[in-house]
């Protein structure tokens, strides 16, 4: 679906973003991009639908090179949801502003109607139907925003930061409508930091530091290996830092949430009994 | 935009960025006080010669290059204009009469014009260096120490502070909506402003939010707590700068003196006519 | 060891906040933002105050500096003493020498070209003389570790830079309290950490009161001596961290409880009890290796 192949990118001022990357993501995939603020992660995923080129290297979206062709074609398959919901929202009602994609591609009045309806019901905003986007809450924004890239239904959706400022709760949600999103055979690409997140939902995570793409593989084996998560400047989730400390005793390392931590300690320890017994 | 490139400040430590800002500005307003005393050529052109020097000791060449580059087309406008008016009023010009038919008068014409055009230039050229060698910073508290009320002071350096986060939030805000499909480059001039509203609305909606979070930090900061207000830095006066200001007095003496007493040859003198 | 000495002496702790009450709804509301929030924190403690969101931790972060009511306006009914002062009747701008504020995005609370006048923005305000600024200016350079910040200018700076930049501007005051608002919102784990420990600082060598809002408990509540949980606009929970994350009620309000209390509640569930309830990852395995070593 999407190919990324010896991809370099520099900012006119010289910075060099990215250093020979390559990637590849199928389509159905749930892909982390993971690394400090400053790794790299943002500037890759715009090279996604065109917003960037890559300066060496191509890029290429369901074969289609993306020097080739507009942002504004590739936006069509690929959907992005920016980190701040108020650098994109303009309208006058949240109708409109869900629409305004739609519309920009070219769909008939009757589709929009149809898909503002759908994409307004999947994120529980149907009431705010008539309101102004300015008067709602910042996670109601978020949802508009987020309404308003899934109404004209890309193949492929990119979240960037989507957990920044989002409490506990709402990030849960959040967690499942993409898991949930991705059951249904969309590709989901999430930029992110939050460690916790993503070990809850275990995608595949690609490891980002300093321009370079340093480890590409399940979550467990990522946010388990030392070495990574500090070369690459991130911090492991809490129960991987528990499990670690514990190798020497003989427990599997390879934890990431509470869930299954819970779950090997309870059966180690029965194992434990069983064995004295 | 890079002729905007020519007047933005740059940080150096040449002497001429050590000067104190309300001595240079009063070197400008000399300069321009001098240029429009002048109706001849000569005085101006040896005007833009004497501020050479300026420009070379701050190194800002390459910038002031720029800024000349950009004032380039206004002063071609500025010279047309002029050569046409005179063309059509000729009483302007000292020592021609209308119709306009001998090459003497053709070259006072075009001496005016140019003369007209070396003003702006002048004026361009002083600015330039001005502001290529003051630092926001070391301006506001020049304005400070000239009284100038201190919330425009604030207003000031907050404005310049942000003009680089104003330009990445819309470059941010233009590729949001790209993303959704928003196409600035197409279509026809109307509907190319009408495609600049889902830029602007969020750049002004969250400017406003900007200030309001800017108030509340301000205030957190005891902003008002005292009316007579202090500064970590102050601006005084050294030699150079006093050097400056009578060599700007010296200009002006010299330049008044000449404006009363000397007649100034025009172009026509030398062209042997 | 101010704290620890006052105790001894007087048998009671300075309560350096106290509020009775205190309600506030904004202007042009129906419905008020905080409701009968009745907290009492005492001098040298770090608090950790959080909940869902629009719980009312905000707005009631804003009444310790007065911002509350006398920039929002609005209705505030009830009582605050912060530092001493009736929060009502005072000027903000004399209560900004008390109680600093840290604000959610970096950004917006630099408003200097470089670092250096932002942290004597302040003290200019309050008219200090010159070289008293300077003294103070580099000793909260120090304070918060970025002297080798001093020249530089803010947007050139990393989200935890700048948010470092902010509180040693906050810091230049010399507030007794400090408030610090979702501070890492947008700073990934390492530079939240480092902020963390920046606040920590503060809180152990000078005896700052911090009070900080935040979701990330995982790396916020090891700090914590007092923990206040929000909800709806009224005060939920309030006391000592271990307890209350480990309550039933904490998992109700639906607060992100750090993992390793999440995990000790499933090793009860199924019957393994530990001796404690561990805060942060260290006491986690702590605890374990007792329990795993046993035989």
């Amino acid at each position: 679906m999407i190919e990324v192949k010896d991809a370099f990118f520099a900012y006119p001022n010289g910075i060099e973003a990215l250093s020979r990357v390559s990637l590849t993501i199928r389509n159905g995939e749930f892909v982390a991009i993971m690394g400090q603020n400053g790794a790299g992660k943002t500037t890759l995923v715009k090279l996604f639908n065109g917003l960037l080129k890559p300066t060496k290297g191509e890029v290429l979206v369901d074969g289609v090179n993306t020097r080739k062709v507009s942002v504004a074609n590739l936006a069509r398959k690929v959907g992005f949801v920016f980190q701040n919901a108020d650098h994109q929202l303009f309208c006058e009602t949240v109708e409109e502003e869900v629409a305004f994609a739609l519309r920009n591609f070219g769909f008939k009045e009757k589709t929009v109607r149809k898909r503002v309806s759908w994409a307004l019901n999947l994120l529980d905003l149907t009431e705010y139907r008539q309101a102004s986007p300015f008067m709602l809450s910042g996670g109601e924004r978020k949802r508009v925003a987020l309404a308003s890239v899934l109404a004209w239904n890309p193949k492929v959706l990119i979240l960037d930061e989507p957990t920044i400022g989002q409490d506990h709760q709402q990030k849960d949600k959040l967690r499942q409508f993409i898991v949930q999103l991705n059951a249904q055979g969309k590709t989901v690409v999430v930029v992110t930091h939050d460690v916790e997140f993503v070990a809850e939902c275990a995608p595949r995570v690609v490891l980002m530091a300093q321009g370079n793409i340093v480890a590409d593989g399940s979550a467990e084996e990522i946010l388990t290996d030392r070495d990574l998560v500090t070369k690459a400047s991130i911090v492991s989730p809490q129960i991987t830092q528990i499990f670690l400390e514990l190798e020497d005793l003989g427990l599997p390392n390879k934890v990431i949430n509470v869930h299954d931590g819970g779950r090997v300690l309870l059966n180690f320890l029965e194992g434990r009994l069983h064995e004295r017994v | 935009m890079s002729v905007f490139e020519g007047f933005k400040f740059r940080s150096a430590s040449s002497p001429v960025h050590q000067l104190d800002p309300r001595v240079k500005f009063f070197y400008v307003c000399i300069v321009f006080a001098v240029a429009v005393m002048f109706n001849k050529l000569l005085p101006l052109l040896l005007l833009f010669l004497i501020q050479i020097p300026f420009i070379l000791v701050a190194g800002v060449q390459r910038e002031w290059i720029r800024s000349m580059k950009g004032a380039s087309v206004l002063a071609l406008i500025i010279f047309t204009m002029n050569f046409v008016f005179s063309y059509f009023m000729p009483a302007s010009v000292p020592g021609v009469e209308p119709p306009i038919d001998t090459p003497l008068e053709y070259v006072l014409i075009f001496e005016r014009s140019l003369t007209m055009t070396f003003r702006f230039i002048v004026l361009v050229e002083s600015f330039s260096v001005f502001f290529l060698t003051t630092s926001p910073d070391r301006l506001s508290l020049a304005l400070e120490q000239s009284h100038v009320p201190y919330e425009l002071c604030f207003a000031f350096t907050t404005a310049v502070r942000f003009v680089p986060v104003l330009a990445q939030e819309a470059q941010t805000i233009m590729d949001a909506q790209r993303a959704r499909g928003l196409e600035l480059e197409r279509g026809n001039f109307v509907k190319r402003v009408k495609n600049y509203v889902p830029i602007l609305i969020p750049l002004i909606v969250n400017a406003i939010r900007r200030s309001l979070e800017l108030a509340e930090a301000m205030e957190s900061r005891a902003w008002g707590a005292s009316e007579k207000r202090t500064n970590l830095y102050v601006l005084k006066m050294k030699k150079e700068d006093y050097s400056l200001i009578l060599l700007s007095l010296i200009m002006l003496v010299s330049a008044i003196y000449a404006w009363l007493f000397i007649p100034i040859p025009s172009l026509t003198t030398f062209l042997s006519f | 060891m101010d704290a620890f000495c006052l105790v001894v002496v007087s048998g009671r702790a300075l309560a350096v906040i106290e509020t009775k009450s205190l309600t506030y709804t904004y202007a042009g509301r129906t419905e008020p933002s905080i409701q009968d929030v009745s907290i009492t924190i005492e001098k040298g403690e770090f608090v950790v105050l959080t909940g869902p969101s629009g719980c009312g931790k905000t707005t009631l972060c804003r009444c310790f500096n007065g911002l509350v009511p006398h920039f929002y306006g609005g209705k505030l009914e009830g009582e605050l003493v912060a530092a001493g002062l009736k929060v009502t009747e005072h000027p903000i701008s004399e209560l900004a020498l008390h109680v600093g504020l840290v604000f959610q995005n970096p950004e917006n609370q630099l408003f200097a070209l470089s670092v250096e006048k932002d942290v004597a923005f302040g003290l200019e305000n309050i008219g200090m003389p010159r070289d008293k600024i300077r003294e103070r200016v580099d000793w909260s350079l120090e304070m918060a570790g970025i002297q080798d910040l001093r020249d530089r200018a803010p947007h050139e700076l990393s989200g935890g830079q700048q948010q470092r930049v902010a509180i040693a501007s906050v810091l230049a005051m010399q507030p007794e309290i400090m408030v610090l608002d979702e501070p890492t919102s947008f700073l990934d784990p390492l530079g939240a950490q480092t902020i963390f420990e920046v606040i920590s600082k503060l809180n152990k060598q000078l005896s700052i009161t911090v009070i900080l809002v935040e979701h990330r408990l995982d790396l916020a509540s090891k700090y914590a001596n007092h923990v206040i949980i929000m909800d709806e606009g009224k005060v939920v929970l309030d006391g000592e961290p271990r307890k209350i994350f480990s309550s039933e009620e904490a998992r109700l309000i639906g607060v992100g409880i750090p993992k390793a209390i999440g995990l000790y509640q499933v090793l009860e569930q199924g019957g393994i009890h530990l001796r404690s309830v561990p805060l942060t990852s260290e006491e986690a395995y702590q605890l374990l290796r007792e329990v795993l070593a046993h035989d």
